[in-house]
């Protein structure tokens, strides 16, 4: 059997990887980015200067050789479901008998006026990020439209070569869509105590041309401001990249509508990753999940069912983690912007340092629901325990040390942590565990 | 797709990661004090020789610490790393081929052809760079500088200034912080001013030297069962005994005992003076080191022959002054090789022991009798080889010569800190030093040391890869979410402290020693059909 997945990014190289391990199926990885995978998050540090392209990736060249998965470098033009065959834009054509579509993202564009100009691009691909490299040299002024975990990527990339940067964002606070109000406005005192321009409540209106197709200068929407610069980056979203197969006999809402097994309405065709719309996702999360540890579990969920076992795609209770600029974020369970009705919040923030912990419970049972961490390293592994097996919050508190995962000689702040939580919470506790990786192990192996 | 940026970045820097004027001045400052040396050593000496000294060395100690807190004491704590690659010191440019053929030449000259940086010889006054020291010498004891009293002096310096500047830049890890004022503080006292000390209010032990760095042990301190070096430490009285019987104590019952606690990184990235040198000086070309599947190859060779040869050559050594006799010596070598050969079977079949319910650990085992087998066979060919009148075809002495050459000299000096800014600072750490070796086998068969991966948080991005100076490729383990369990780690720590996702942990646990590299431990699909799959 031949296995053709289009898109080398963590969705369809996870699927490959799998598949080997599963079996001896033939698998061909088509795309025209790169020739190998690299890793995508790890794009602005290319731009950044902590890494080459090289270092990026996560597997040595030998690799794929060795085990036996083909790497076609070249754009699918056209897929004919009925011939199970791709034609390639450089006029080869490939049989299937089972297609992966792991198309990836397309950065999200508003109809502005001048978005296509040179020098406007979003942070995606290699492509933008040597786009970026491009018109680094003698760039005066940045402005990043949209707040987001790209755009403060996109920020940092800059400042790095230290390039003023303007940030536009629709809300008033930092990702306060995502993000509790108290960590967002953390945030977004961070984002100014890099002397980022952070503009909040603020849209883009318009992009001028210097009449020889480049952008030269943005418009503001709601103050009016005309503001000069020399790179435009979009960063409000990306949406599935599934318009140039909006045609076929594919079902296409937002993106390619799969079932639990991740198979699309077309039997044998699969799409998984940024490009895959869950007819039924799970309760609590959204059909489309743009993130990399979603498209890895259903890289490796879709490699079970294109092997003959049916699997249903869980990906489990949510977790998420970014970096906004020095400070690390994490978060495991139910952390939503705005509090849900049955949720109550603990939250504990260092008066003088980008540190912070919130933890969620159902009001009712006092069952633990999520933990949000700002600038403090949680075990994945021991919160997903206390979520998943319904922990009190009493004993949560009690344990906490269980889950902290900073370096050694880290301090804790168990105790103005427990202070806090005491008062907040009305449960006295005492501290009854360290972070000692034995105590830990003791713990989830209980 | 071009391969533009790689292109870009390698050959001429688009938008070099600009230094700022008082980081340039303060680099300035520091050329001054070197120049200062430089001129004392051409014969034009701007004040006395010992003002001369302080002048320099004040100078070059205040550009680092200026340098220090204009780059990183202005900017909030955090990652520093911008600009690495594009940087013509820190990536192979020409100033980095420039600053390590410059560092091989010095210790080139110094190994062999010290009489060029000033040496005076056959006890005529020194000139040149190592008449600068010769005040600070004075001070200790009493006498001109050695060319190894310079280094010494030159190596403490750097380590003490270097590590403020790894402080500063790391400021916001505590783990940084505390093991860096750890290997400072044995360098500053343990390595330098206690055995300078010691061997100056003995009068220097003329003629009588024996190592007196409290830390330094066998194998790194191949010179420590020489004859002479036994006989000078068992004539030098208490103080003497005392170093002995502690040399001793801590090969066999310390380090060991240590290394199960914590992993090697209790010596390696705490307490050594080469591993101290490679993190604070070297910190700027840890990336260097090379990160393939065929450097790990050749380094798992190297660093295991060397720990071969010299286990032999100590051998070889102790059989030089042992006798055959049995009613002239306490201990003959056929006695002392079967006491060794006893010794390795001993701990050989104990771990195997430890170990018998533990099917992960067939691997290790086959490691282990096969390493045993191979140091038997040594054992007893030597013993053949002296015992049959021969006198071992190459002797005791040519051994210790051979190897003090290429691998006291050669590699610890010339490659080991001379290549720093072109194959990264832990070059003679990672390939050559028996030492590491030793301790490295210990953390891999018994140690509750491991770095932990925290669940499915890992994003493949690489930064712990490209930064870890033993050329680990951690992250083909943490996105597998399992744990980093490597024999050649030092547990520098700095693979967590550069992970943008918080995914990495340097952790001691004891429930699990025999079980620590489980593969797949965190599968982030809840299925648990796949997960009994997997497990089969």
């Amino acid at each position: 059997m031949h296995i053709a997945i289009i898109g080398n990014g963590i969705s369809g190289i996870t699927t490959a990887r799998w598949i080997r391990k599963l079996s001896d199926h033939r698998v061909t990885v088509i795309s025209s980015e790169t020739k190998h995978f690299y890793s995508r998050t790890a794009l602005m540090y290319i731009y950044m200067g902590h890494m080459r392209y090289k270092e990026t990736k996560p597997y040595e060249d030998y690799f794929w050789s060795k085990n036996r998965i083909d790497l076609v470098n070249d754009h699918v033009q056209n897929i004919d479901f009925n011939s199970k065959s791709l034609s390639m834009k450089k006029g080869e054509t490939i049989k299937y008998d089972k297609l992966v579509l792991a198309l990836g993202s397309a950065t999200n564009k508003f109809g502005w006026p001048g978005q296509d100009l040179n020098k406007v691009a979003g942070l995606y691909s290699y492509d933008d990020v040597e786009n970026m490299e491009r018109h680094t040299p003698g760039l005066k002024r940045a402005v990043i439209v949209g707040g987001g975990l790209i755009g403060i990527e996109m920020a940092e990339m800059f400042r790095s070569r230290e390039i003023p940067v303007t940030m536009l964002v629709r809300e008033s606070s930092y990702w306060n869509n995502v993000l509790p109000a108290e960590e967002s406005a953390m945030i977004s005192r961070h984002i100014k105590d890099h002397h980022i321009d952070l503009r909040l409540a603020e849209e883009l209106e318009s992009i001028e041309d210097d009449g020889d197709g480049n952008a030269c200068a943005i418009k503001m929407k709601n103050s009016g401001e005309r503001m000069e610069c020399g790179y435009v980056g979009l960063t409000a979203g990306v949406h599935p990249n599934v318009k140039w197969l909006k045609e076929t006999s594919l079902n296409i809402e937002r993106g390619i509508v799969v079932d639990n097994h991740l198979e699309t309405n077309i039997k044998d065709v699969y799409a998984i990753g940024d490009c895959a719309q869950l007819a039924e996702p799970k309760p609590g999360r959204r059909n489309i999940e743009a993130i990399w540890y979603a498209g890895r579990m259903m890289g490796e969920t879709v490699a079970y069912n294109i092997c003959g076992k049916a699997v249903d795609y869980d990906p489990g209770i949510w977790f998420n983690s970014a970096k906004f600029l020095d400070i690390e974020y994490q978060v495991y369970g139910d952390v939503p912007g705005k509090l849900h009705d049955y949720l109550s919040t603990l939250y504990w923030e260092h008066p003088d340092s980008d540190k912070a912990i919130r933890i969620n419970f159902h009001t009712e049972t006092k069952k633990v629901a999520g933990f949000n961490l700002m600038g403090i390293r949680f075990r994945h592994e021991v919160c997903e325990k206390w979520i998943k097996d319904g922990a009190s919050l009493q004993e949560v508190l009690e344990n906490l040390n269980l889950a902290n995962f900073d370096p050694e000689f880290y301090k804790t702040y168990e105790k103005e942590i427990r202070k806090s939580f005491s008062e907040q919470s009305g449960i006295n506790y005492e501290i009854k565990s360290n972070r000692l990786l034995d105590r830990v192990t003791a713990f989830l192996n209980r | 797709m071009s391969n533009y940026i790689d292109e870009s970045i390698s050959i001429a820097n688009p938008n070099p990661h600009n230094l700022g004027l008082t980081e340039r001045l303060a680099i300035i400052v520091g050329l001054i004090g070197l120049t200062i040396a430089g001129f004392h050593a051409g014969g034009y000496s701007i004040a006395s020789t010992g003002m001369t000294f302080t002048i320099a060395f004040t100078l070059m100690g205040m550009s680092i610490l200026w340098y220090t807190l204009q780059h990183y004491a202005t900017k909030k704590a955090g990652i520093k790393n911008d600009g690495v690659w594009f940087s013509s010191l820190a990536s192979r440019g020409v100033i980095g081929w420039i600053l390590g053929i410059v560092l091989t030449g010095f210790y080139v000259l110094l190994y062999w052809f010290p009489e060029f940086l000033g040496l005076g010889k056959e006890g005529a006054a020194n000139f040149g760079i190592i008449s600068l020291f010769d005040p600070l010498s004075n001070v200790f004891h009493g006498k001109p500088a050695s060319q190894w009293f310079m280094y010494g002096t030159m190596y403490t310096f750097a380590i003490f200034f270097f590590g403020i500047k790894f402080i500063y830049k790391y400021r916001h890890n505590n783990y940084q912080i505390v093991r860096t004022l750890s290997v400072m503080f044995f360098q500053l006292f343990l390595a330098y001013l206690i055995p300078e000390i010691l061997s100056g209010l003995n009068g220097g032990f003329e003629g009588n030297w024996f190592d007196m760095d409290l830390k330094n042990q066998w194998p790194l301190d191949y010179d420590f069962a020489q004859q002479w070096h036994i006989d000078n430490m068992l004539s030098a009285g208490n103080i003497g005994w005392f170093f002995f019987i502690w040399s001793l104590l801590l090969v066999f019952v310390v380090s060991p005992f240590l290394t199960y606690k914590y992993g090697k990184r209790w010596y390696c990235s705490w307490v050594c003076g080469c591993g101290g040198l490679a993190e604070t000086a070297g910190d700027p070309w840890r990336h260097l080191s090379n990160k393939s599947m065929n450097a790990w190859k050749v380094e798992r060779w190297m660093i295991q022959g060397v720990l071969l040869f010299s286990f032999v050559m100590t051998i070889a050594v102790i059989y030089s002054y042992l006798g055959d006799d049995s009613s002239k010596y306490s201990l003959t070598r056929t006695g002392f090789t079967w006491i060794m050969v006893g010794l390795l079977l001993t701990l050989a079949a104990g771990y195997a022991f430890l170990q018998k319910k533990n099917k992960d650990g067939n691997q290790n085992k086959i490691y282990l009798a096969s390493g045993s087998a191979i140091l038997v066979a040594a054992l007893l060919g030597m013993n053949w080889a002296f015992g049959s009148g021969n006198a071992f075809f190459l002797g005791g002495e040519t051994f210790k010569g051979v190897y003090g050459f290429y691998v006291g000299a050669l590699f610890s000096g010339v490659v080991g800190v001379g290549f720093y800014p072109i194959m990264g600072s832990r070059v003679w750490c990672r390939f050559g030093c028996p030492m590491a070796a030793i301790l490295g086998i210990q953390q891999k068969l018994f140690s509750k040391f491991r770095i932990t991966t925290n669940g499915g948080q890992c994003i493949s991005c690489g930064n712990c890869s490209t930064y870890c100076e033993m050329g680990i490729d951690v992250r083909a383990y943490a996105q597998k979410g399992q744990n980093i369990v490597r024999a050649s780690c030092v547990g520098c720590g700095i693979c967590s402290a550069v992970c943008p996702r918080g995914v990495l942990k340097l952790e001691n646990g004891s429930e699990d020693i025999f079980s620590k590299t489980e593969e797949y431990k965190a599968i982030h699909i809840t299925d648990e059909g796949v997960k009994i799959d997997l497990l089969n």
